[in-house]
Formats: structure tokens, C-alpha cells, sequence
């Protein structure tokens, strides 16, 4: 794969021609690269991170999902793995994941490589800014997992950090200087994403081609667009409840802490009456936004890619637009649906309930543009397109255990349980990387030159979906059968819970071996990219192989040169013909049939 | 703003301008995308990436930022109102409420004042930078007028935010010398993490007029100039009003 440096750089120049020198070549053009403000550059270099953090944290999950199947199980050069361990995994796992890669990889990383393009710019509003956004991510990133090697090993809080346990070094290891480099990564990770959000929603604002109105614009930008108003709005508080809590850990305050509170044996005074519950309310004023945030940029693609294999517009499209927008402005206003159990006053449950289950409206309306775009089409199953599908599937499913969590009264007991794990994994976890393998598949020919292979891909594709399903479906019977969250072991509990509990022991065992199934399923997809880069580059005639309209796909979208007319959009994404084989790009003044223009 | 100027250089790689760059730099004209959706795009002429495009993209950046800015604090400012209200009940069903208001150093009046004078001057310099004789006269080659005296507003902005930076130090000294820190009162946390976090925010405001000021002596580009100082001076107003807001909240909210 050959990542263009420069942007005069025509699509295959930049490939390697004699591989033997690569490394010499990597060693002269690496600090170039690293500190380059170029957004394809700083977009490959976020998609490094994510890469990073989900080796890492499908490796942690791994070694929890051993753990729970099998207690005794004994992880090499290390041992068995101990209670607070098994918490410390949890806690690194959510963070690298929510944090890492879902915000990263689908806002930052392909929205740097993609945005500017659709946009028909040639570079974005602040490219220092940018840059910036992504020194702050890497280094949030080497600070987290630097919290593995400090004494007491690292935070055992939950990625939610909940007080009183994360105010002090005394609730057990990881929660003294573990805890600190946790607050301090994501301090910096907020940062980050605040700057490059400012940078990307500048841009949309501002640097849109002749010709692109805002109807125009692809759902992707929509996607991208709403996650950064989203994000500039939940980090920021997030940030300002880091402060708080940090303040709470070294300067004695207690926001987020009761007068008296006893943790490990130690009574602890504190001045001031503050309250834990009011963490909960400024973490989860982030934490939904923030799910949000990791799944808008994957709806938008969703939408694009469905519509181009369908050869169709895209069911209902201003609505489209508008249910992104509705869906992050409802999505500032749900927070206490993760409190019901909290201790929240009943009241603010039944208004955040009804606000929580209004949001069913416009998923609905989206999944039904989904299935009405591709509905009677002979669509072509390509593997961008299944990805796409897939994301629809697990969209759905994931989505029907929503308006159940989202009752108080049945969350009481749901709550605590693997139930709601199993919700957003699939709705979240599963469906924001099927959105992200929708991207690679989909855009590898501008960003690799080279289309990936169909058959791996399919493999991929049809083994992860059965791997997802397989390892998260049976997650809501173990958590309807009251396994709670959190717990690193299920066996040797006394009570009547403990037979309940045993009941799931042979389910455990089926998830485990299903989620090492889930992770072995994406070596097709490694092997697709090695063999993709060992091949030679497309022929830039065959620039735009899945026949797409919006405006990435233009010659030369991806690598301008300095002295090309400027783009112009004329008319908006999505037209084809009815037999799908003539279509109208955006970029092109001819329209190939005749319906209007817009 | 006054007056928009197009000084010519930004536009010298336009193939076809649309006539847009080779006019004196007075051009009202606004331009890009803020004009709405749909009103005979695809025919409009070219050219509208000058520096009136520069200037709004800073000021769009800005704003968002600026957005983000004021979450942080109303998340602060929320925490300061529930535990104001929150408290206790005792051994004997007493609700004990540790709040004891701070008492504010009365320098705050002063510093406040200077803050808001410094307001004053940084408009002023502000507008200077879009004064259209002046202009002209720059891109006829007579000297600089416009930086000149937009140096001398913002300079005055710069000393009277310094001002205000040592006034709220000696706030904080008088607290101390009377014992109040942080640690002593739930009001007393908030005294210092609003005051403090308002400090690190005008400071970096004095890092942009210390950038705007260079940009004013060392860059030949009036727009570079013009973004520089426009941008500055808005940041400046918008923590102005804010440390107004908070200080009216720490002298009569607590
Ligand atoms: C129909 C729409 C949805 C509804 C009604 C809904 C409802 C809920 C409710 C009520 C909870 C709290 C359960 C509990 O903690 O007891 C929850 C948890 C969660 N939801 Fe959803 N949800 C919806 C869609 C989504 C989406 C689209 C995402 C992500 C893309 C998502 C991600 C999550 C996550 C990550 C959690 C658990 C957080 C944690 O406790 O660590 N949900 N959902
Ligand atoms: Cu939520």
C-alpha cells in the first residue's frame, strides 16, 4: 500500500517499485510523514492508532472471556489471572474500544482521508489544528497503556470511572497512579477530539465546493458533521468532570464525594456534601453522546453504500438528513437512562425513559430507509455492500433490546447484567466495525489503489457475521439468567444464585469459544490487505471500480494537483439510471438521463 | 465589520476569477458559502476563496470552539449549583449544609473594570484593521497605517489584560492571607477553579495578542494581519463577558 505524501502525486507514483529499499525509503520519509500536516496523512495516521488499540483490546477481551469460561485458566508467563486483574482488563478493554477506536477510526481517521474529497477541497480549514488533534491522540494512547506498567497496574474503575471508588488509591491497585494516567489520557484525548472536531466542522461550514449545498452533501457528511457538533458538546463536559474528579483525588475536594465514606476499611472524610450520582450525570452526558458519535459516521456510510449497489437514491433523503440531525440533538437528552438504577429521582427516570424510547423514532425511520432503498433492487453483493447489510442486521437487533433497557422498571434488574452488554455490543461494538470494514472494503481503491479481494472478502464478511451472532446473542440468556456484569468469576457464590448461575457455565463456554472463532475470522481480512499491497496498483482508468457518484470517486479527487481547475458539484449524490447501468456522478456536467438535476 | 479588503495576491492562481482579486482592496462583496443553499449555484462566478473567506473560516472556527468552551463551563457552573444546595441530614434530623459563601476580595471590582476597558481598546484596534483609507494607502505603498495604529489599541489591550492577570493574583494572595484556599469551603473550591480556569483561558487570550502583535510588525499580508487580530479580539470579548457572568456569579450567586 502506498500512502501519497505529496499531493501532486498521481494515484500510483507513490508505489513501491523495488520492495528491497522500502525500509531505507520508510527511515528518510518518516519524520515527512509523521509531522506532516497533509489530512490524508494525519487520516492514515489515526486509523495507525485505532489499529493499535484494537489489537490490544480484542487481545485483553480474550484473555477476560478465557477467564470467565474457564477460572482456573492459567495465562502464559503470567499466571492466573486475579479479581482485580480481571477488572483492570475490563476497564482497558471499554476505554481502548469506546475511546481508541470507534471515535477514532470512523470520525477522525476516515473522516480525514474521505471528508475533504466529498467536499471537492483540497485540504481542510486548520491543518495545524488537525495535526495537533493527532500528536494529542497519540500521546492519550502511549499515557493509557503506560498504565499497565506503573506500580499497581492499571485502573480497575470500569472505562465509566464511577466515584467514590476512582477518587482514591485505597479502593485497590490501578486506582492510584493507574488511575491518574487514565484521567490524564482522556483529558488529552478530549482535547484532541475537540480540536480536530472544530477543524472538520470549519471545514464542512466553509469549504464545500461550488455547487455543494448542503442538501447535496452525502449522508456520510451528515454522519460526520452531527458526530462532531456531538463531540465538541460531550467532551468538553467530560473534560470539565475530569477536572472535578482530579481535583476530588489530590486537592481534597469532594464533588463527587460524600462527608464520611468507608472504602476498604478506611474511613474517609470529606468536606462538603458532593454526591457520586453527580458524576454519573456529567460522565453520561458525555457517554451517550458518545455512542453516538461512534455510529453516526458508519449510518452515513451505510446509507451511501446501499444506495450505490442498488443503483437507487437513497430512500427519503431530506429526511435522512433530518433524522441524523434528530438523532444527535435527542441523543444530548437521554443520559439518565444509564442512571435509572442510580439512585435517580423516579420522576427525571419516567421523563428520560420516554425521551430514550422517542429515539426508537428516527432509528426506525433510518432502518426502514435502509430496507426501502434496497427493497425489489437486484442489488449487487459486493462486500462493501454485505458489510453495509450486516451493519443493517445488527443495527436492528442490537436496537430491539434498546426500548426494553430503556423502561426503568425492567432495567432494575437488566441493569447490572450481561444483558446490557450484549445490547451494546451489537448495536455498538459490532455494528461500528462492520461500518468500519464497510470503509476499508469500500474506499480501498483510493486509499490502497488497489480493490480488495472479493471472495476473502466474503469470507470475512460471512464468518465475523456468524462470529458476532454467535458470541453476543447468547449473551442476553446468561444476562437474563442474572450474570452480572463486572464479576470475574461466577463459580463458588453462595445462594440460590449460584445454580442459576451455573446453568450458564456451559453458554459461557460456547461465547468463549465463539469470540476466538469472532477474532480468527479476521485473518482473511489481514491476509486481504497483505496480498492486496503485494499487488500491483489499479489502472487509473478503472478510478471509480464500484461505479459511485459522490464526489471522492472524481479523477484525482483523493490527490489534487495544485494547478486543477476547482471542483464543482451539480447535483446531489445517488443518480442512476433505472437499469443501474448509466449513472450520474456529482462531478459531471452531462447528465447521462434525463430526470432533473436535483 | 466595516469593510472587507481583497488585497490582490490571494487570488493570483485563480484561472478564472470572475473579476474578483483585480480590483483596489475595498471589495464588499461577501462571498463562499454563507449565502444559502440553491440560489443559482451552478452558474455563480468563481472566486470566492478570498480573504473574506479567511476571515469568516477563522471566526467559523472560532465559534465552535468557543461552543466547546462554554459546555466546560456550564458543566462547571452546574456542579457549582447542586453542591451549593446539596447537604445532609444529622444524628438529631438536621440538614447540615457546609456552604460558606466566600467573601469576594473587593479588588475584583478593579479588575473587572480593566477588563472591561481592555474590551474597549481591543475594539478599536479591531476596527482599525478594516479601515478602508487606510488600506488603500497601504496598497498604494504609504507606509502601514493600519497596523501602526492597531499596534498601538492592541498594545493598550494587552498591557490592561496583564492588569487584570495580577490584579486576580493579589485576589488570591488576599484570600490566602486570610486562610482561605481551596481545600477550605466547597465555595471556596469554586472560587479558585473559576477564577483559575477563566486565568488559563485569558492567558491564552495574551498569547494571541502577543501572536497578533508579531503578525502586525513581521507579515506582509494584510489579510494574515486582519485574521490575526479579528479573531484575537473576538476570543478577547467573549471572555470578557464571560468573567463578567461568572464574576456576577461569585459576588451575588454564592
Ligand atoms: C433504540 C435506540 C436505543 C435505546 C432505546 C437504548 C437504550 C439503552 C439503555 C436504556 C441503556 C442502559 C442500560 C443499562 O445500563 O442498564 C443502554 C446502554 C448502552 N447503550 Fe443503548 N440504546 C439505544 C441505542 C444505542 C446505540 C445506537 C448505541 C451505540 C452506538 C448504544 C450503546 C449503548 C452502550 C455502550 C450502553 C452501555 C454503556 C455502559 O453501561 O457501559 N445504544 N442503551
Ligand atoms: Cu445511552
Amino acid at each position: 500500500m502506498s500512502i501519497p505524501t505529496t499531493p501532486g502525486t498521481p494515484p500510483n507514483q507513490g508505489a513501491p517499485s523495488s520492495r528491497g529499499f522500502i525500509a531505507l525509503r520508510w527511515a528518510r520519509r518518516a519524520p515527512r510523514a509523521i509531522f506532516s500536516t497533509d489530512h490524508r496523512i494525519i487520516g492514515f495516521g489515526y486509523l495507525v492508532i485505532s489499529l493499535i488499540a484494537v489489537i490490544l483490546g480484542s487481545l485483553l477481551s480474550l484473555v477476560m472471556r478465557m477467564h470467565l469460561a474457564w477460572p482456573s485458566w492459567q495465562l502464559p508467563l503470567h499466571g492466573p489471572i486475579l479479581p482485580e486483574e480481571y477488572l483492570a482488563l475490563v476497564t482497558m478493554h471499554g476505554t481502548l474500544m469506546l475511546f481508541f477506536v470507534l471515535t477514532v477510526a470512523p470520525q477522525s481517521g476516515f473522516g480525514n482521508l474521505i471528508l475533504p474529497a466529498q467536499l471537492g477541497t483540497r485540504h481542510m480549514a486548520f491543518p495545524r489544528l488537525n495535526a495537533l488533534g493527532l500528536y494529542l491522540t497519540a500521546l492519550a494512547l502511549i499515557i493509557l497503556v503506560a498504565a499497565f506498567f506503573v506500580p499497581g497496574g492499571a485502573p480497575i474503575g470500569g472505562w465509566t470511572a464511577y466515584p467514590p471508588l476512582s477518587s482514591t488509591p485505597l479502593a485497590g491497585p490501578g486506582e492510584g497512579l493507574g488511575m491518574d494516567l487514565w484521567l490524564a489520557s482522556i483529558a488529552l484525548f478530549a482535547v484532541a477530539t475537540t480540536l480536530s472536531s472544530i477543524n472538520m466542522l470549519t471545514t464542512i461550514t466553509k469549504l464545500r465546493c461550488e455547487g455543494l449545498t448542503w442538501e447535496r452533501l452525502p449522508l456520510t457528511v451528515w454522519g460526520w458533521f452531527t458526530a462532531a457538533i456531538l463531540s465538541i458538546i460531550a467532551f468538553s463536559v467530560l473534560l470539565a468532570a475530569i477536572l472535578l474528579l482530579f481535583c476530588d483525588r489530590h486537592l481534597h475536594s469532594g464533588f463527587f464525594l460524600p462527608a464520611q465514606d468507608l472504602i476498604s476499611g478506611v474511613l474517609l472524610q470529606h468536606r462538603g456534601d458532593g454526591s457520586p450520582l453527580l458524576w454519573l450525570h456529567l460522565f453520561w452526558f458525555f457517554g451517550h453522546p458518545e455512542v453516538y458519535i461512534a455510529i453516526l459516521p458508519g449510518m452515513g456510510l451505510t446509507s451511501m453504500v446501499i444506495a450505490n449497489f442498488s443503483r437507487r437514491r437513497v430512500f427519503a433523503y431530506r429526511l435522512m438528513i433530518a433524522t441524523t440531525l434528530l438523532i444527535g440533538f435527542l441523543g444530548i437528552i437521554v443520559w439518565g437512562h444509564h442512571m435509572f438504577v442510580a439512585g435517580l429521582n423516579p420522576f427525571a427516570g419516567t421523563a428520560f425513559s420516554i425521551s430514550t424510547i422517542a429515539i426508537a423514532i428516527p432509528a426506525a425511520a433510518k432502518v426502514f430507509s435502509w430496507l426501502a432503498t434496497t427493497w425489489g433492487s437486484r442489488p449487487r453483493l459486493t462486500t462493501p455492500m454485505l458489510f453495509a447489510l450486516g451493519f443493517v442486521s445488527l443495527f436492528i437487533t442490537g436496537g430491539l433490546t434498546g426500548p426494553i433497557l430503556a423502561q426503568p422498571i425492567l432495567d432494575e434488574y437488566l441493569h447490572n447484567t450481561f444483558f446490557v452488554v450484549a445490547h451494546f455490543h451489537l448495536i455498538m461494538a459490532m455494528a461500528g466495525v462492520f461500518g468500519l470494514f464497510c470503509a476499508t472494503y469500500y474506499w480501498a481503491p483510493l486509499l490502497f489503489h488497489r480493490t480488495l479481494s472479493e471472495p476473502l472478502g466474503k469470507l470475512h464478511f460471512w464468518t465475523t457475521l456468524l462470529g458476532a451472532y454467535s458470541t453476543f446473542l447468547p449473551m442476553h440468556f446468561t444476562g437474563l439468567a442474572a450474570e452480572p456484569r463486572h464479576y470475574s468469576q461466577l463459580t463458588g457464590i453462595a445462594g440460590p444464585s449460584a445454580t442459576l448461575l451455573q446453568s450458564t457455565l456451559p453458554l459461557q463456554r460456547h461465547i468463549t469459544a465463539s469470540a476466538i472463532f469472532l477474532l480468527c475470522a479476521q485473518l482473511p481480512f489481514f491476509l486481504n490487505l497483505l496480498l492486496a499491497w503485494r499487488r500491483p496498483a489499479n489502472d487509473p482508468a478503472d478510478a471509480n471500480p464500484w461505479h459511485a457518484t459522490t464526489m471522492e470517486w472524481a479523477p484525482n479527487a483523493l490527490n489534487p494537483h495544485p494547478n486543477d481547475e476547482p471542483s464543482i458539484v451539480y447535483r446531489g449524490p445517488s443518480h442512476y439510471t433505472d437499469s443501474g447501468k448509466e449513472f450520474s456522478p456529482q462531478w459531471s456536467p452531462v447528465n447521462t438521463f434525463n430526470t432533473e438535476a436535483e | 465589520m466595516p469593510s472587507t479588503i481583497t488585497p490582490p495576491e490571494i487570488d493570483r492562481h485563480r484561472i478564472s476569477d470572475g473579476n474578483n482579486g483585480h480590483r483596489p482592496p475595498t471589495d464588499k462583496r461577501t462571498g463562499g458559502n454563507g449565502e444559502g443553499d440553491g440560489d443559482n449555484w451552478n452558474n455563480r462566478p468563481r472566486g470566492h476563496r478570498g480573504p473574506h473567506e479567511r476571515i469568516s473560516q477563522a471566526r467559523i472556527g472560532l465559534f465552535f470552539a468557543l461552543g466547546g468552551d462554554l459546555m466546560f463551563f456550564v458543566a462547571l457552573i452546574s456542579v457549582f449549583f447542586v453542591t451549593k444546595a446539596s447537604g445532609h441530614f444529622d444524628a438529631y434530623d438536621h440538614f447540615i449544609n457546609s456552604w460558606l459563601p466566600t467573601a469576594i476580595p473587593s479588588i475584583l471590582w478593579l479588575n473587572t473594570i480593566a477588563l472591561l476597558l481592555s474590551s474597549v481598546t481591543a475594539e478599536i484596534a479591531r476596527r482599525a484593521m478594516f479601515r478602508e483609507v487606510d488600506a488603500m494607502d497601504e496598497w498604494f505603498g504609504l507606509g502601514r497605517p493600519v497596523s501602526y495604529r492597531a499596534a498601538i489599541w492592541l498594545s493598550a489591550t494587552l498591557a490592561l489584560g496583564l492588569l487584570f492577570l495580577a490584579g486576580q493574583w493579589v485576589a488570591w494572595d488576599q484570600l490566602a492571607a486570610q486562610h482561605v484556599f481551596f481545600r477550605s469551603n466547597p465555595s471556596s473550591h469554586f472560587f479558585y477553579l473559576i477564577t483559575i480556569t477563566h486565568a488559563v483561558h485569558l492567558f491564552l487570550g495574551i498569547v494571541g495578542l502577543i501572536v497578533a502583535l508579531a503578525a502586525l510588525k513581521f507579515s506582509r499580508s494584510l489579510a494574515t494581519r486582519q485574521v490575526w487580530v479579528d479573531t484575537t479580539v473576538w476570543y478577547w470579548h467573549v471572555m470578557g463577558a464571560l468573567w463578567i457572568f461568572l464574576f456576577l456569579l461569585l459576588e451575588f450567586g454564592q
